[in-house]
């Protein structure tokens, strides 16, 4: 199919596109990477009165360290990401990740802060930035407005951002010592929308693991931290009982690909699985 | 050990592979006409509605459109199709009409047709039409839809039956009875589609004042198209000329004639306008055949010794709300039931095929048709019963495999088979494989909590059909092919055939075939294919004919032109032409040389006047063949499949894959060994990733390759080729086809090798394809624990 026609509106800076927002409120998209949006749009699924093309807006793409933070511009492409030394270091949970984020051809598109606005509940990113703690960056003419990333989310691809706000950058934390990681992730084949994945945060000390922050994506609306594994985890016990009881609070949505039952079986061997790669800080993704 | 020098069995690479990656093919989408027009197609959101209206106004008059036409406005310029077989009386086919006019029997079948001076234009005016809808109920369950209380998949049906169709042949019910081991299964089919990169799309060019009609198109078959267009549109066939430029895959999707397609040809005629229709992939999904939806029940008899006694098999075949025009849509249940237990020994044989319509995309003939179904049933039931008796699986297929003392043979099922090699393939393959050391890995994977099987896929190949197939059918469809040569006067040679190459490399093989025969460089000809008013009348690309049937043709065809380059030499040099040899492009007489073919190419084009006036110069010969000593060729072979499943997640890892196969003469190694994998792969899409989902309502699920999964390079196996050449007694040149035994193959032996991999957990899989899901519910029902290191330790 081809698009409707629709108007494009190529923003040099963050009041263009506040404008364009004023003027054509929900009318409006905005259009980062466009591997989600245009396919879309493509098959005639939206037909935006106008779209906002962020890309050429300076100052919104960029992966930078300050302290012991790390701040990704929304609009670093997903390549960029995987070829970050800095992100290979400071976020190996990003990096490995991000090999399972589609194909090369939308790697080379797609966007970090697109991928978590588009909020599939299916894709990678955004559970990776509920389990690494990020912190939202969200501009609009009424000033910045800062949120978590466990809040961010609501639903199926729905978010706390408002229409008239544009989301600029992610902060995360710098992996530091005693920190350990693991993202499993089940697919039909690589590159695909997962299944079932799991993606976890944790300080390891003394084989147990503290400060836990496991999600499992792919199931549920959104990605959130389960507090049944971190708070069993703390008390120490083994991976399998925590497995188990993760998967029966489960309440995962049916899709093509299964029911909540065989989903609740997947995640359980996924979830033993990554508590294993924590426990031995096995990052092996 | 081949010879160097020779060119028929070298492993040539295809002379417009370059052109293609240069990106300089020319696909029917590329064509450009002047006042062409693009179609798009209103098409039915419901599986099943009556149409009370269509308000076309508002559409009429959008932007850029310059007619929107209805089934009504088709009604007097183009007949319906009817696909039916004349050998099946009581076979039941609606007619098919380009638009429907008063009911739509699929979601996705088109009643509205926009002309517009783009396709977004036409597009934009597309959501204009309104269309008031009656919805109706939709038969989407093929069980349900023969309960005589079942809604009827058309209004006018009496039932939703098709056809029914029996086979029976010697005493079953003594061989079951007399039997050491009965082995019996129910196996389940999901529906997939061929999806050819490039997606259907035609051009139709209308003048009106000479109603001559040029259509260009991505299609098998022009000789059968022109024959469509001039019946259903009232043209004189001579008038009427398909043009079939690049293709991007076709798999037996571009083998039928589509009722979208016929629209554009019609919309043309009305409009004396150039028409462009390219389906999208969205439509694709919702209008290309679809195939394989079937369920098979089937029931093995054996001796103490695993020799088989008998075996049923009764199939229950959906094909969607037509039988698809012009080959119908009943060859995929009839063939699933007559290559049930084809490769083996059977002394009775009792089969039976139903097929039933339903709310769904029209099925038809899709690479490897049925075969692939009836692979899986013997290949299933063969295992089943080598672990009653505890036989190897390797050496049950041997104890029945059909040898030289069984052949010729017409067999139980119904199938002649000439000549197989089915023993030599089996050794071949457990050599290549090492299989006893594959089997001791497997034992020591299962002993450290893998779970990995081994599966054996036997099977024959039924290709190049020829005349019996279609001809008592009544459908006017040639299996006859044609090979046109012309000497050049620079002594070059070009080449028309009418076998068609949608990417297989047929016409790098014609010309290797042309090249050698005549004595001429491989580079020294030069091939065209594709264009129906000017290549040679004949089939096309179906039942893997190219090589086969289109190359015998070339080969007689350079045979003649020889004769009449040495005849010309031989009065040129005053030899006689029994002395004569052409080689390399050069003219011997007793081996030595005598003049370049260029210099006799141009004396018999420019200079006649220098030879005696009974010289024969017209160097431009046309053959045709048909196969006629059999009712078709039958290639044979085996795979093997290795693999691991996952039991905490219900994934299937493939390990490695082997293909054996005898196509008897090999023309082209490299083409041969790359139409095997591409056909694996297409049977491995088939039993794991593939799956055409509809909903309760006869929803599609699956429009979208995000939806619908296709296989990937990542998740392939490595593919190892062997080949075992015993070539056909039935042409000179020896090839049999190659086309369909990767697809054929490939589902049993993963079918087999992960059947192998459960069984010692007491699970089963019984449905394709095998999704995670699939295989949990397998180990669900056999109430496997989900911990591996439990499974294996008895």
């Amino acid at each position: 199919m081809k698009a409707a026609a629709f108007k494009y509106l190529r923003a040099e800076n963050l009041d263009n596109a506040f404008d364009a927002f004023a003027e054509y409120g929900d009318e409006a998209l905005i259009l980062a990477g466009g591997q989600s949006l245009m396919p879309t749009i493509n098959l005639r699924l939206a037909q935006p009165a106008v779209l906002v093309d962020i890309n050429h807006i300076s100052g919104l793409s960029g992966i930078e360290q300050s302290g012991e933070k790390i701040q990704i511009g929304a609009t670093t492409r997903h390549f960029e990401l995987a070829n970050s030394e800095l992100v290979a270091s400071k976020l190996p949970l990003i990096a490995s990740a991000i090999k399972h984020v589609a194909h090369r051809g939308v790697r080379n598109r797609g966007t970090f802060g697109g991928s978590l606005v588009h909020a599939d509940p299916a894709a990678e990113m955004p559970a990776c930035a509920v389990a690494l703690g990020a912190t939202l960056v969200l501009e609009s003419r009424a000033g910045e407005r800062r949120i978590s990333a466990s809040d961010f989310f609501l639903g199926v691809m729905s978010t706390d951002r408002r229409p008239d706000e544009i989301l600029t950058s992610i902060e995360l934390s710098a992996d530091g010592p005693g920190d350990v990681w693991a993202f499993r992730e089940l697919s039909r084949r690589h590159g695909d929308f997962a299944m079932v994945g799991v993606t976890a945060k944790a300080r390891r000390a003394s084989e147990r693991l503290e400060d836990l922050r496991l999600v499992v994506f792919g199931c549920e609306e959104c990605p959130q931290i389960s507090a049944v594994a971190a708070s069993l985890a703390a008390s120490g016990q083994e991976p399998v009982a925590i497995a188990q009881a993760v998967a029966e609070e489960l309440n995962p949505m049916t899709d093509l690909t299964g029911d909540a039952e065989t989903k609740r079986f997947q995640a359980r061997s996924l979830i033993e699985q990554s508590l294993g790669d924590l426990l031995e800080g096995r990052a092996d993704g | 050990m081949k010879d160097s020098n020779r060119i028929i069995g070298a492993s040539l690479p295809r002379p417009d592979a370059r052109r293609l990656a240069a990106g300089r093919g020319t696909f029917t989408d590329d064509i450009i006409l002047p006042r062409m027009v693009h179609m798009a197609l209103v098409r039915s959101p419901y599986a099943h509605a009556m149409i009370k209206s269509i308000d076309t106004r508002k559409a009429t008059k959008a932007e850029g459109v310059v007619r929107v036409i209805t089934g009504e406005d088709l009604a007097d310029i183009c007949s319906p199709f009817i696909a039916g077989i004349e050998f099946l009386p009581n076979m039941i086919s609606p007619p098919q009409y380009a638009l429907a006019p008063t009911e739509a029997a699929w979601q996705g079948e088109a009643v509205c047709a926009i002309l517009a001076e783009s396709r977004a234009l036409a597009e934009d005016a597309a959501q204009l039409v309104l269309v008031e809808w009656e919805e109706l109920p939709a038969v989407v369950d093929p069980v349900a839809a023969l309960k005589p209380d079942s809604p009827l998949v058309h209004s006018g049906l009496e039932s939703n039956l098709v056809m029914t169709l029996p086979r029976a042949e010697g005493d079953t019910e003594a061989a079951f009875a007399e039997a050491a081991v009965v082995v019996e299964h129910s196996f389940e089919f999901g529906r997939q589609s061929g999806l050819a990169l490039e997606t259907r799309s035609v051009i139709a060019d209308f003048e009106p004042a000479g109603r001559r009609l040029t259509v260009y198109q991505s299609h098998q078959t022009p000789y059968q198209m022109q024959d469509v267009y001039a019946r259903h549109l009232g043209l004189d066939e001579h008038q009427v000329r398909v043009i079939v430029k690049d293709v991007g895959g076709a798999f037996g999707l571009k083998l039928h004639a589509y009722p979208d397609e016929m629209a554009a040809v019609a919309a043309s005629v009305l409009l004396g306008r150039p028409v462009k229709y390219i389906a999208d992939r969205q439509e694709s999904f919702a209008s290309d055949i679809h195939a394989r939806e079937m369920t098979a029940a089937g029931r093995l008899a054996v001796n103490g010794e695993g020799n088989i006694l008998g075996v049923e098999v009764d199939v229950l075949s959906a094909v969607g709300a037509y039988s698809v025009y012009p080959r119908t849509s009943v060859g995929e249940g009839i063939q699933a039931v007559q290559f049930t237990g084809a490769p083996y020994r059977l002394p009775a044989f009792k089969g039976r095929v139903r097929v039933v319509y339903q709310n769904k995309t029209p099925t038809g003939a899709y690479r490897a048709v049925g075969q692939p179904i009836g692979c899986v049933v013997i290949e299933q039931l063969l295992d089943l019963a080598a672990a009653e008796l505890n036989l190897d699986q390797a050496e049950i297929r041997r104890r029945n495999n059909l040898g030289p003392a069984d052949l010729p043979l017409k067999a139980a099922g119904g199938l002649e088979i000439e000549d197989v090699s089915l023993d030599a393939c089996l050794t071949a393959l457990l050599n290549k494989m090492d299989y006893e050391k594959l089997r001791r890995d497997q034992d020591e994977a299962r002993r450290q909590g893998l779970c990995r099987g081994i599966g054996l896929a036997t099977f024959v190949e039924q290709t190049a059909v020829g005349a019996g197939l279609y001809g008592p059918a009544g459908a006017r469809i040639s299996a006859q092919e044609g090979c046109s040569l012309r000497l050049e006067p620079s002594g070059l040679v070009r080449c028309a055939t009418s076998a068609t190459d949608q990417g297989q490399g047929t016409l790098t093989g014609i010309q290797q075939v042309v090249a050698e025969t005549l004595g001429v460089k491989f580079d020294a000809v030069t091939t065209e294919d594709g264009d129906g008013g000017s290549t040679p009348y004949g089939g096309g690309s179906w039942a893997s004919r190219g090589l086969s049937v289109g190359g015998e043709a070339a080969r007689l065809a350079a045979i003649d032109l020889r004769r009449k380059i040495l005849g010309a030499a031989a009065a040129i040099s005053q030899e006689t032409p029994d002395n004569l040899t052409l080689s390399g492009g050069e003219i011997f007489s007793d081996g030595k040389s005598l003049m370049a073919l260029s210099e006799l190419a141009r004396i018999v084009h420019f200079r006649q006047d220098t030879l005696p006036s009974d010289v024969d110069c017209e160097m431009n010969v046309t053959r045709h063949f048909l196969p006629r000593k059999f009712p078709y060729f039958m290639a044979n072979g085996i795979q093997a499949s290795y693999l691991e499943v996952d039991l905490g997640t219900g994934a299937i890892k493939l390990l490695d894959h082997w293909v054996v196969e005898d196509c008897g003469l090999v023309v082209n190694p490299l083409l041969v060994d790359e139409q095997l994998r591409g056909g694996i792969v297409q049977g491995l899409g088939a039993v794991l990733y593939e799956h055409c989902l509809y909903d309760s309502s006869g929803q599609i699920l699956t429009a979208s390759l995000a939806d619908y999964a296709v296989p990937l390079a990542s998740e392939m196996p490595d593919i190892h080729v062997v080949h075992v050449e015993n070539p056909t007694s039935g042409t000179g040149l020896g090839a049999k086809g190659a086309g369909e035994a990767g697809t054929l193959g490939a589902p049993a032996a993963v079918w087999c090798a992960v059947n192998d991999a459960l069984r010692p957990l007491g699970a089963q899989v019984w449905k394709q394809p095998f999704t995670a899901a699939h295989i949990i519910e397998a180990l669900r029902s056999a109430n496997c624990p989900q911990e591996a290191s439990e499974l294996f330790e008895n």
